[in-house]
């Protein structure tokens, strides 16, 4: 039982974090059809812009400033929020009109791109966080362990998460936002600019991703510059489970795959995890092949 | 001066010209029909008046201003709504959001009252306000889509085919309320296969064949005419 408990309280942290960077390719998805591969590295870049900022303002003795954190989070974010709509504007844009083939060629080449970017200006190597950015303490309940690290990056998540959904579907532009990924002539003809539609897209994902990103450095206190491949995967997999194209999806598909994973972890053999979270989308692609949330491609005619 | 006046344009999709050169006006406060069977181009026409497609020859003037290249989403702005074929409702959005989508570049509160001149003119909306408008019938998505085109606050309203699929009682219903539309003294273009139900709305009248204009007379002359009742009228 303990044993469940604690991964459970695991598997919801690292779960949220996929949401948050899930979130980012079902958008993209939901508007453009397209599987934005470099969604994962710019998640990452967030975590190494974090980090320079804490390195730099703090040095690396003793614990960042709160102040530090914060101005930490607010770059990164800004600094992928750019990053992102210039991966639109550079290698999505040109293409738009181009085969489904070329954008996908394009989204590798921009994960590439992206990935021997943060090699060349950081590192190769494996670079590691100072301690103390999160608040230390930990709370035990006989042997399962929550430390106040998983209880902020779960409660930011599940907000901003929240924020998200309200904005999509309580606002003008949110509901503009829906109805460009449903049929975007139609939403012309209402009158909205779809091309501000998709920058707010690439503005909105990377932004969340590159607290995702962050998240990861901080909680595994540690980033290397292909870091992005395997969590944009587990992400973009998160994604797919809820139901591509879908919001509410891709946060349910990454808090499941976060529980899923941890547990299986947990229970059966850490080696093993990644082999299980293909199991995991297997199944459930064999009993709802548009994942849980996904709508039926027909629906959409 | 016309409202709506096109000279001379050519719409291509690739190398295939769907438009061969079509001149047409529109005046205030006139119901202008398009007949042809499918495949004329009134589709591509109706399209590239809204700025979803460019022409490659020819101009679109608008209220005095060449808006041959401005976009769909700022024409929306100047007063040209369309309500495309197949109605394109965005089926997993409410009856009610689809509508406010039709005000998009409007006020809230002017929204606010033209959906209830809406609601007025088809009460069916109103009752089914808070459903997905994918799970309405087709005659009233239909409504949806003519109510949500009026949302915008034309002057000019486009409807492209609004007969299409729908029971003959329905399209009576839908034909009566434009009817009343047209007594608000909005400027209508609308495009039909359906010539019979069409004529009897419309003042005037062109009839398109393969991307070429082959006829245009006031909707009285043109019920008339012995080629039109051979060819959409189905009698000869
Ligand atoms: N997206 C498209 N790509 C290529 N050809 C098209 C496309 N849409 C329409 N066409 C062609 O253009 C011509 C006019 O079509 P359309 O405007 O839809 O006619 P209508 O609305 O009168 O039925 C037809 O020959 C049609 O096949
Ligand atoms: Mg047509």
């Amino acid at each position: 039982m303990d044993i469940f408990l604690q991964q459970l309280i695991n598997g919801l942290t690292v779960g949220s974090i996929y949401a948050l960077i899930a979130l980012g390719y079902t958008m993209v998805y939901g508007i453009l059809r397209l599987i934005n591969f470099a969604h994962g590295d710019l998640a990452i870049l967030g975590a190494f812009i974090g980090l320079t900022v804490i390195t730099g303002l703090a040095g690396s003795g003793g614990a960042p400033a709160n102040w530090i954190v914060i101005v930490a989070f607010v770059l990164a974010v800004l600094v992928v929020a750019i990053a992102g709509v210039l991966l639109e504007f550079t290698a999505y844009r040109p293409l738009r009109n181009a085969h489904r083939l070329s954008a996908v060629v394009s989204a590798l080449g921009a994960s590439m791109f992206i990935q021997n970017g943060i090699m060349l200006i950081w590192s190769p190597q494996t670079l590691t966080f100072p301690e103390g950015i999160m608040p230390q303490t930990t709370y035990n309940f006989g042997s399962v362990v929550i430390s106040a690290t998983q209880i902020f990056i779960v409660t930011v998540s599940l907000l901003l998460m929240l924020a998200l959904y309200l904005y999509v579907n309580k606002t003008r532009f949110g509901t503009a936002i829906r109805a460009a990924a449903i049929d975007q002539d139609a939403a012309r003809l209402m009158g909205i600019n779809v091309n501000k539609v998709i920058t707010s897209v690439f503005i909105l994902g990377p932004a969340l991703g590159a607290i995702g990103g962050l998240f990861i450095g901080v909680y595994y206190r540690q980033a290397v510059f292909d870091m992005g491949w395997i969590y944009g995967l587990n992400a973009f997999i998160a994604a797919i489970i809820g139901g591509i194209g879908n919001i509410p999806g891709a946060m349910i598909g990454g808090l499941l795959l976060g529980l899923f994973s941890s547990l299986a972890s947990g229970y059966i053999s850490s080696t093993w995890q990644q082999a299980i979270v293909f199991g995991l989308l297997i199944l459930i692609l064999m009993v709802r092949p548009t994942g849980i949330l996904g709508e039926r491609v027909a629906d959409k005619v | 001066m016309s409202l709506l006046s096109i000279t001379d344009m050519k719409v291509s999709y690739g190398h295939i010209e769907a438009i061969k050169g079509v001149s047409l006006a529109v005046e205030e406060g006139e119901v202008v029909t398009i007949l042809g069977a499918n495949g004329a181009g009134k589709t591509t026409l109706m399209r590239t008046i809204s700025g979803l497609l460019k022409p490659t020859a020819g101009t679109i003037t608008y209220d005095g201003n060449d808006i041959t290249q401005t976009r769909a989403d700022a024409i929306v702005g100047l007063g040209i709504a369309h309500s495309p074929e197949g109605r394109r409702v965005f089926g997993t959005l409410t009856v009610e959001e689809n509508l406010m989508l039709g005000a998009y570049t409007r006020p809230r509160t002017e929204a606010l009252e033209t959906r209830k001149q809406v609601y007025d003119l088809f009460p069916r909306l109103l009752e089914r306000r808070l459903q997905l408008s994918g799970t309405l019938s087709g005659g009233e998505q239909q409504m949806l889509a003519i109510g949500r085109a009026m949302m915008a606050k034309p002057r000019l309203l486009m409807l492209d085919e609004p007969s299409l699929g729908l029971a003959p009682i329905i399209v009576k219903n839908i034909f009566a309320a434009l009817a009343d539309v047209r007594k608000t003294g909005v400027t209508i273009l609308v495009v039909e296969q359906n010539a019979r139900i069409a004529l009897k709305l419309a003042d005037r009248g062109y009839v398109l064949e393969v991307g070429k204009i082959v006829h245009e007379d006031t909707a009285k002359a043109l019920m008339a005419s012995s080629e039109v009742q051979e060819a959409y009228l189905g009698k000869g």
